[in-house]
C-alpha cells in the first residue's frame, strides 16, 4: 500500500503540506483537520510543560538551604508551587494525551477520517487556549497566587491573590475538556471503519472511551466547583464561608469528586499508549485484550468513588473513611490487572528495547511504584501520618510523572515517525531516557524518604536536620532537567532534520502504520484493511 | 493543485458530517449529561445544607412567593410544548407553523425572566440577600437564600443560553439551513430547552415549597 500508487485526488497530501483554506499560522490555529488540531495540542501542552518544569526547576534551587536558597519571602515559594501545579495539571497532563496523540490517532486507528464534530474539535483548542491565558493573567492581579492547585476554601476566599481569575480560566479550560470528551466518544460510536467492531479497537482508543466519560461527568463538578469559589469571592454568598454558616468540608468533598476522577483522565490515556507500545514491541499479541478494556472501564467507575482518601485528616466520621479506604484499595485492582496483562504480554515475546519500549518499560516500573505507594497513604493510620509530607508528593509524582508523562513521551518517540515522516536520533534519545530516569529516581525517590522523616509540603523553609536529603534531592532534579532537555532537542532535531522514517519503521500492526507516513489529510486514501483481531501479529507476519 | 484537492476534500467532509443525524443527537445527550452534573453538585450542596438546618431552610421558603414560581412552571411548559411541537410542524414541512411555535418559546423565555427579575428585585428590597441585615445571625437562612440566588441564578444563565439557542434556530430556519429534511439542530435545540426545563421543575420544590 504505497502512495506512488494512488492517483492524485482529494485530500492525498500530506497533512503537513495541506493547509486548507487559510495559510501560514492560520493554516494551523483554524483547521478542523483533527491531526493538525493534535499538533497545535502538542505544540501547546509542551510549551507549558517546560513552563512548569521551570518552576519546579526554581522550587528544587530553593530548597538547597534550609533558610531557603533563593528567596527569605515564603509567598515566591507559594506562588511557585501554585503555578506549577495548575500548569502541570490543567495545562499539562489532562489536556496532552487526548488532546495531542488522541486527537491525531484515535481517528486514524479506528480508520476514521476525522472527529465526528471537527469544528467543536477546533473550538475545543481554542477555549484551552482562552483558559489558559485567563487563569494566567491572575498572576498579574492584586497579589500573587499563594493557594495550591487545590484553591480550598475558606483561604482562597480570603487572600489577597486573584483568584476569582484563576478560577475562571480552570472553568473555562474543563469545558474544553467536557467538548473533547463529548467529541471523542461520538466518534468511536459513529466514525468506526465498516469492520471496525468495537472489540477490534485498538486499546489506545478504549482507553480514550474510559477517559471521555470521565471527562463528560466529572469534569462539570469542578466546574460548579470553581463557578461557587468565583461567585463566593465576587458576591460573598457564603457557601463555603464558616463565618457565614457554609462548610468548607463540601468544598473539598466537591472538589475531589472530580480531582480523583481526574487522575484518572491523566492515567487512563498514557495505560492506552503502553498498551499500542507493549505489543508492537514485543512482536506479540497483547496478552488479556478483554481484560485491559474492562479494567479501563472499572476504573473509570471505581475511580469515581475514593475522592474523600484525600480528607481522612479532615474530620471525617470513621465509618466514611473505613468505607473510602476500602474503596481506595478496591481502584488498585483494575490497575494491577493491567500490569499484570503488560508483563504477561513480555513472556515469550521477542522483544526490541527501542526508545520507545524503554519508556513502556519504565512506565511500568514507576507507575508501579506510584500505585504501591498510593496503598500505603489509602491506608488510613498511615495516612494520619503521611498526609500533606513530601511522601504525597512523591507518589503522586510517580504516578503522573512517572506513569503518565513517561507514557506520553514514550509515545511521542513511537509516532514522531508516523507523525512527521522522520526518525529521531536514537543514541541521543537512549542517553535523554537514561538521564530521565535516573534523575527521577533520585528526586522523586529521596522525596518517600524525606517524607517520612516528617518533611511537610508546601514549605519554604525546613529544618536542619532535612537538609543532605534534600540537596540530594535537588540535585536529581538536575539530572532529570538535563535528561529532558536532550529528550526534545533530539525529537524537535529530527521534526525538522531526521532521516526519512518509512510507513511502518516498527512493524506496527494497527491501522495508523497502514497509512504513509506523514498522513494525507483524508487519512485513508483506500479504505482500510481491518485487520481480524487487534495486534494481530501472527496474521501480519503470515502475509 | 493541492489547493483545490484539499478544498474538495473539505466540502466532502463537511457534507459527511452534517448528515449524521444519529452522531449530532448522541454529542447533544452527552452535553446534556454534563450538564446534569453540573447542577448535582449544587444539589448535593442543597441536600446536605438542609439536612443540616430543616427549620431555617422551611423558613426561608415561607419567603417565596409559590403562585409566582408556580406560574413561572408553566410558562415554560408551554414553552417546551411549543418547541416540541414544532418539531412536528417542520417534519410535516409547515415551517411557517414551526418557526411561529419557535418564536413563541422564545417568548416564554422571555417572560420567565421577567418574572424573575421580578421576583429577585423583591427579595432584595425586602433585605433578603447575602450579607444583609435581615439575615445576620441566621446561618440556615442565610445558606437558602445564597443557594436560592446560586441555584436560580445558574439557571437563570441557561435559559438565556436556550433563548439563544432557538434564536439561532429561527434564523436557521428562515435561512433554509434548517429543513425538513435536516432538522437536528432544532431538535437539538429543544432537547436543551427540555433539560432548563427539568431542572427548574426540580428547583420549583427545593425552594418554593420547601415553606
Ligand atoms: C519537571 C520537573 C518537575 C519538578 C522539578 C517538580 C517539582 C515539584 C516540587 C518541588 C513540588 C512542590 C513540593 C512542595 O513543596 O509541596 C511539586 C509539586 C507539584 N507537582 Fe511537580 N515537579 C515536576 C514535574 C511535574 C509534573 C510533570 C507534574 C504533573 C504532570 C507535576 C505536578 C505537581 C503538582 C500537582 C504539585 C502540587 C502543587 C501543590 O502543592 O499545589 N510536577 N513539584
Ligand atoms: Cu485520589
Amino acid at each position: 500500500m504505497t502512495t506512488s500508487e494512488a492517483p492524485p485526488r482529494a485530500g492525498a497530501a500530506s497533512y503537513l503540506e495541506d493547509h486548507g483554506r487559510f495559510s501560514g499560522i492560520f493554516g494551523w490555529i483554524f483547521s478542523t483537520d483533527h491531526k493538525r488540531i493534535g499538533i497545535l495540542y502538542l505544540v501547546s501542552t509542551l510549551f507549558f510543560f517546560f513552563v512548569g518544569m521551570s518552576l519546579g526547576f526554581l522550587m528544587r534551587l530553593q530548597m538547597l538551604s534550609p533558610h531557603g536558597e533563593l528567596f527569605k519571602n515564603a509567598d515566591y515559594y507559594n506562588a511557585l508551587f501554585t503555578l506549577h501545579g495548575v500548569i502541570m495539571i490543567f495545562l499539562f497532563i489532562i489536556p496532552a494525551v487526548p488532546g495531542s496523540l488522541g486527537n491525531f490517532f484515535m481517528p486514524i486507528m479506528i480508520g476514521a477520517k476525522d472527529v465526528a464534530f471537527p469544528r467543536l474539535n477546533l473550538l475545543s483548542w481554542w477555549l484551552y487556549v482562552t483558559g489558559a491565558v485567563i487563569a494566567l493573567a491572575s498572576l498579574f492581579g492584586s497579589g500573587l497566587p499563594d493557594t495550591g492547585w487545590t484553591f480550598y476554601a475558606p483561604y482562597s476566599l480570603r487572600t489577597h491573590a486573584d483568584i476569582p481569575m484563576a478560577v475562571f480560566g480552570v472553568f473555562v479550560l474543563g469545558f474544553s475538556s467536557i467538548l473533547t470528551g463529548i467529541n471523542f466518544i461520538t466518534t468511536m460510536h459513529r466514525m468506526r471503519a465498516p469492520g471496525m467492531g468495537w472489540f477490534k479497537m485498538p486499546l489506545f482508543p478504549w482507553a480514550l472511551y474510559a477517559t471521555s466519560w470521565v471527562q463528560v461527568l466529572a469534569t462539570p463538578v469542578l466546574g460548579i466547583t470553581m463557578l461557587l469559589i468565583f461567585v463566593e469571592r465576587i458576591f460573598h454568598v457564603g457557601i463555603f464561608n464558616p463565618a457565614m454558616g457554609g462548610d468548607p468540608l463540601l468544598y473539598q468533598h466537591l472538589f475531589w469528586m472530580y480531582s480523583h476522577p481526574a487522575v484518572y483522565i491523566m492515567i487512563l490515556p498514557a495505560m492506552g499508549l503502553i498498551s499500542e507500545m507493549i505489543p508492537t514491541f514485543a512482536h506479540r499479541t497483547i496478552f488479556g485484550y478483554g481484560a485491559i478494556v474492562w479494567s479501563s472501564m472499572g476504573i473509570a467507575l471505581l475511580g469515581s468513588l475514593v475522592w474523600a482518601h484525600h480528607m481522612f485528616t479532615s474530620g471525617l466520621s470513621d465509618a466514611a473513611a473505613t468505607v473510602f479506604s476500602l474503596l481506595t484499595f478496591l481502584v488498585a485492582v483494575p490497575s494491577a490487572i493491567k500490569v499484570f496483562n503488560w508483563t504477561a504480554t513480555l513472556y515469550k515475546g521477542s522483544i526490541a528495547l527501542e526508545p520507545p519500549m524503554l519508556y513502556a518499560l519504565s512506565f511500568i516500573f514507576l507507575f508501579s511504584v506510584g500505585g504501591l505507594t498510593g496503598l500505603i497513604l489509602g491506608a488510613l493510620a498511615l495516612n494520619v501520618m503521611l498526609h500533606d509530607t513530601y511522601f504525597v508528593v512523591a507518589h503522586f509524582h510517580y504516578v503522573i510523572f512517572g506513569g503518565a508523562a513517561f507514557a506520553f513521551f514514550g509515545a511521542l518517540h513511537y509516532w514522531l515517525p508516523k507523525m512527521f515522516g522522520r526518525m529521531y536520533n536514537r543514541s541521543a534519545a537512549y542517553i535523554g531516557w537514561a538521564l530521565l530516569f535516573t534523575g527521577f529516581n533520585l528526586l522523586y525517590f529521596t522525596m518517600f524518604v524525606l517524607g517520612v522523616m516528617g518533611m511537610p509540603r508546601r514549605y519554604a523553609f525546613y529544618l536542619p536536620r532535612f537538609q543532605t536529603p534534600q540537596v540530594i534531592a535537588t540535585v536529581g532534579s538536575w539530572i532529570m532537567i538535563a535528561g529532558i532537555l536532550v529528550v526534545f532537542t533530539n525529537l524537535i532535531v529530527s521534526v525538522f532534520k531526521g532521516e526519512k522514517a518509512g510507513d511502518n519503521p516498527w512493524g506496527g500492526v494497527t491501522l495508523e502504520w497502514q497509512i504513509p507516513s506523514p498522513p494525507p489529510t483524508e487519512n485513508f486514501l483506500e479504505p482500510p484493511t481491518i485487520p481480524e483481531k487487534a495486534y494481530d501479529f501472527e496474521g501480519a507476519f503470515a502475509s | 493543485m493541492s489547493d483545490v484537492a484539499a478544498e474538495a476534500g473539505r466540502a466532502e467532509h463537511a457534507h459527511e458530517e452534517h448528515r449524521d443525524y444519529e452522531g449530532a443527537k448522541l454529542g447533544m445527550w452527552l452535553f446534556l449529561l454534563s450538564e446534569c452534573m453540573l447542577f448535582g453538585g449544587l444539589f448535593v450542596l442543597y441536600a446536605m445544607y438542609r439536612a443540616d438546618h430543616p427549620r431555617a431552610f422551611s423558613a426561608g421558603g415561607s419567603h417565596m412567593d409559590a403562585i409566582l414560581g408556580v406560574a413561572n412552571t408553566l410558562v415554560l411548559l408551554t414553552g417546551s410544548f411549543a418547541v416540541a411541537s414544532s418539531i412536528t410542524a417542520l417534519q410535516r414541512g409547515r415551517r411557517k407553523l414551526a418557526m411561529g411555535l419557535v418564536g413563541t418559546t422564545i417568548l416564554t423565555g422571555v417572560a420567565f425572566m421577567i418574572v424573575k427579575a421580578v421576583e429577585w428585585s423583591g427579595h432584595i428590597r425586602q433585605g433578603y440577600f447575602p450579607h444583609s441585615h435581615l439575615l445576620q445571625g441566621k446561618p440556615g437562612e442565610q445558606l437558602f437564600f445564597s443557594l436560592y440566588y446560586v441555584m436560580t441564578g445558574l439557571h437563570g444563565l441557561h435559559v438565556i443560553a436556550g433563548i439563544a439557542v432557538l434564536t439561532a434556530a429561527l434564523i436557521l430556519m428562515a435561512r433554509g439551513k434548517v429543513t425538513q429534511e435536516h432538522f437536528v439542530f432544532l431538535e437539538n435545540a429543544a432537547l436543551y430547552w427540555h433539560l432548563v426545563d427539568i431542572i427548574w421543575i426540580f428547583l420549583l420544590p427545593l425552594f418554593y415549597l420547601a415553606a
